[in-house]
């Protein structure tokens, strides 16, 4: 850990001039992500030339500004169809999107699908705060049941879409979620899912202080990053209180939020298998026609 | 790898230099030949055939096409791609290309090259799926929130859905904007004969890919390689040059400034001076017995072609009728609208829908010249003879 | 030894809050937001983890090595719930 990169060196290396302070309200745990992004980076070893950072709308998505690389903001919910065509016309570039909890599985959900169903090579970073953070707190696909938002005033009576269990299901490549105030385990979640082939996913649990913390009680920053330290628990520790814990112990767990590695396959990508059926195209051709 | 598409092998794929196939697959086949490297579609009757010759050909030639899961993320994905360095296209019909307009917008404002083949029908709504019409030759000038100007053209034979969509191709990489090929169900689902362009035969325009040392590249201000020209310089992704895309408001250095005037005003002015200064170059018209006419078709897409056979009834029985076909749509021909109303005393329009294109005409046509809609809708393409009592009420 | 770029800081207190050895506090210094930054104590037992680095959101924090004579260089041998437990 000695060797890590400092907060002094990503600011020349990896921001962008004149950017910084980011417009991230205070206690937020976005910018945490971008640090934790790029010391997988660095620790990769990957040149910014070669990773596009592509993203859609709402608190997460302005993050490609903020790094001194290739990026593509884009439109609510689209940035994982942008970020195909992007691997789909140059597949040596390394596509990692950014997102918010409401830009992937509300307004972006079908696409999200369809991305991780065709096992399209690219990193999602997902940034999940359970609210619509930009837009002043509306209620999100991911708020938990009783979140007050300014579009729930009563309190959500829907319930909250599971990111991560939706993208191990659909059969992604890297499936992790973690709350981001662990650095160690996003940063390598992060570089796994960089290095795994196909459709991978980091969730990352960002706490939002202004819109929804506060309306939802759950007080200032501290005691709001200490709820999700309070609130989860690791996958395989929750297995094993559901199985062998006491009643005390169990009843204790059942509400907490899972947090770990999902899934993690080794399985060709999508633009993998399309240069290959090229490759026997062309071949073919080239066999009946004697050549071009 | 990004992928090099090799024209030699392209216009092998595509076989035999004379062959009768219909206007969808010749709007692929344009595609092709203009080096398409990405097509994303979503099937949608009646431009199904475009994405299926795509589908079928263009793996061959080393490109990718992938079906989308909807409209929107098929306009989404040949946007990214073309920032990744290659010419990419799509094809569409009314409700698609009204989902699309999300996208179109982004194009436009981030000044990405890319064609939309929409082969219309009508609506409102899902309307009428297997029947041609020209329900969207506003929707494409005026679909997306904003100021802004739109690029189209309209093909009146198969031929034309091959040609112009090289055409197409070549103003999209010229202007960096999003061209519209505006053909429509009948042209699209016509078969006729077409004469298929040698590698040598074609001029194909690339995009200019910014050279300028990096630290002085200004990606959203004129070129800084082509002096004079509105059209910013192109950073490909992966080439270096780091540059940021947003559908905000951005300044000269492409980061957001939603909030400042001038660099709003800066920014929509040249998007679309980039296009209208050039107006009168980009103005494509066919003109046929106009030199004597007194009462005039002006037409576009499959209608000119019962409306050419009405003007040659007309001159048959005396008539000093003509035809003005609009090949390129927007930006719109003014001048030629303009010149036209001043010689003739009549302008009629006919169109496969209410009327659409008649109102712009309208606005630039001298106010002494009457111009009316000779609409037909439901599906249906005029009829000479209906069009004929149009020219004759006329004259 | 910790630095702080405290124009950037926002003042979130994650650095002090979240130090396993309560190493930092906020001090009487303000940048120019009016938002009073972070310092290490003036007695501390700051072992240069890093957490605080690495959750700073806001890219203001490193921590560099304070020059000591050799051998007496302190690290945390142990950590439990990240925590120095030495």
């Amino acid at each position: 850990m000695a060797d890590m990169i400092s907060q002094a060196e990503m600011r020349e290396k990896y921001l962008r001039k004149g950017m910084l302070p980011t417009i991230f309200c205070n206690g937020c745990g976005h910018g945490s992500s971008l640090d934790y992004t790029f010391r997988a980076i660095e620790e990769l070893g990957l040149d910014l030339d070669d990773i596009v950072f592509a993203s859609g709308i709402g608190c997460s998505s302005r993050i490609p500004g903020y790094i001194n690389a290739d990026g593509l903001h884009t439109t609510h919910g689209r940035s994982l169809a942008f970020a195909t065509g992007v691997k789909a016309a140059n597949p040596d570039l390394n596509v990692v999107v950014f997102s918010g909890d409401g830009d992937a599985t509300g307004i972006g959900g079908n696409h999200f699908i369809h991305a991780a169903r065709r096992n399209i090579d690219m990193t999602v970073i997902i940034l999940n705060n359970f609210i619509y953070g930009m837009t002043g707190g509306q209620v999100a696909p991911t708020s938990p049941k009783g979140t007050i938002a300014t579009t729930a005033p009563y309190g959500n009576l829907e319930g909250a879409f599971d990111i991560s269990e939706l993208a191990k299901s659909l059969g992604a490549a890297y499936v992790a979620r973690w709350p981001v105030f662990y650095p160690q385990q996003p940063i390598k979640s992060i570089k796994d899912a960089i290095s795994t082939r196909g459709f991978s996913l980091v969730e990352l649990m960002s706490p939002c202080p202004t819109a929804y913390g506060r309306r939802n009680k759950l007080g200032n920053i501290k005691n709001l990053w200490d709820w999700y330290e309070n609130n989860s628990v690791l996958a395989e520790e929750y297995d094993k209180i559901m199985n062998y814990g006491t009643d005390e112990e169990k009843a204790a767990t059942i509400n907490k939020i899972k947090i770990g590695v999902f899934q993690h396959t080794e399985k060709v990508g999508f633009f993998e298998a399309y240069e290959e059926q090229i490759k026997n195209l062309m071949a073919n051709d080239d066999k009946k026609w004697g050549g071009v | 790898m990004r992928y090099e598409l090799d024209p030699v092998r392209v216009r092998k794929i595509l076989g035999n230099k004379k062959q009768f196939i219909m206007g969808d697959m010749a709007i692929a086949y344009g595609g092709l030949l203009a080096g398409v490297g990405f097509f994303g579609g979503y099937p949608i009757t009646p431009a199904s055939e475009v994405a299926e010759g795509m589908a079928r050909m263009l793996p061959r030639a080393g490109g990718t096409f992938i079906q989308m899961e909807d409209e929107i993320a098929s306009m989404a994905a040949i946007i990214g791609a073309a920032w990744s360095g290659t010419k990419t296209m799509t094809a569409t019909s009314g409700p698609g290309f009204s989902l699309m307009m999300e996208n179109y917008g982004y194009a436009i404002m981030t000044e990405t090259p890319c064609v939309i083949a929409n082969v219309q029908r009508t609506g409102p709504s899902t309307g009428q799926p297997t029947q041609g019409a020209q329900g969207d030759m506003l929707q494409t000038r005026w679909g997306s929130h904003g100021d802004m100007m739109a690029i189209a053209l309209c093909p009146s034979t198969v031929q034309e859905c091959l040609d112009m969509t090289i055409e197409s191709f070549n103003l999209s990489e010229k202007y960096r904007h999003p061209v519209v090929l505006l053909a429509d169900g009948e042209v699209g689902h016509l078969r006729e004969k077409v004469v298929i362009p040698d590698v040598d035969e074609m001029e194909l325009f690339e995009r200019i890919e910014a050279t300028v040392d990096k630290d002085k590249f200004i990606p959203y201000s004129e070129s800084q390689t082509n002096p004079g020209s509105k059209v910013p310089d192109f950073p490909t992704f992966g080439s270096g040059y780091r540059s940021y895309v947003t559908g905000l408001t951005h300044n000269d250095m492409g980061f957001p400034a939603t909030d400042k005037q001038p660099d709003h005003e800066r920014l929509i002015n040249r998007l679309v001076s980039k296009i209208t200064d050039d107006r009168e170059k980009l103005t494509d018209v066919e003109e046929i017995e106009l030199e004597d006419a007194e009462v005039v078709f002006v037409t576009y897409g499959a209608s000119a072609r019962p409306a050419e056979s009405a003007v040659r009834m007309a001159r048959a029985k005396g008539i000093k009728a003509g035809m003005l076909r609009l090949k390129l749509v927007w930006p719109f021909p003014e001048k030629a609208i303009y010149d036209l109303s001043k010689k003739v005393n009549k302008i009629i329009v006919p169109e496969m829908s209410l009327g659409q294109m008649v109102h712009p005409i309208r606005e630039f046509a001298a106010k002494d010249c009457e111009v009316i809609v000779a609409p037909k809708v439901g599906g249906v393409m005029h009829l000479p003879v209906e069009l004929l009592e149009y020219l004759e009420e006329g004259a | 030894m910790i630095e702080i770029l405290d124009d950037w800081c926002k003042g979130c207190e994650i650095c002090v809050n979240r130090c396993p050895v309560q190493a930092l506090e906020i001090s009487e210094i303000m940048n120019k937001k009016g938002v009073r930054v972070p310092r290490l104590k003036a007695v501390n037992k700051c072992y240069q983890c890093r957490l605080c680095e690495q959750l700073c959101p806001d890219f203001a924090i490193t921590v560099t090595k304070e020059e000591k004579e050799e051998g007496e260089e302190k690290e945390c041998k142990l950590i439990i719930g990240g925590v120095c437990a030495d």
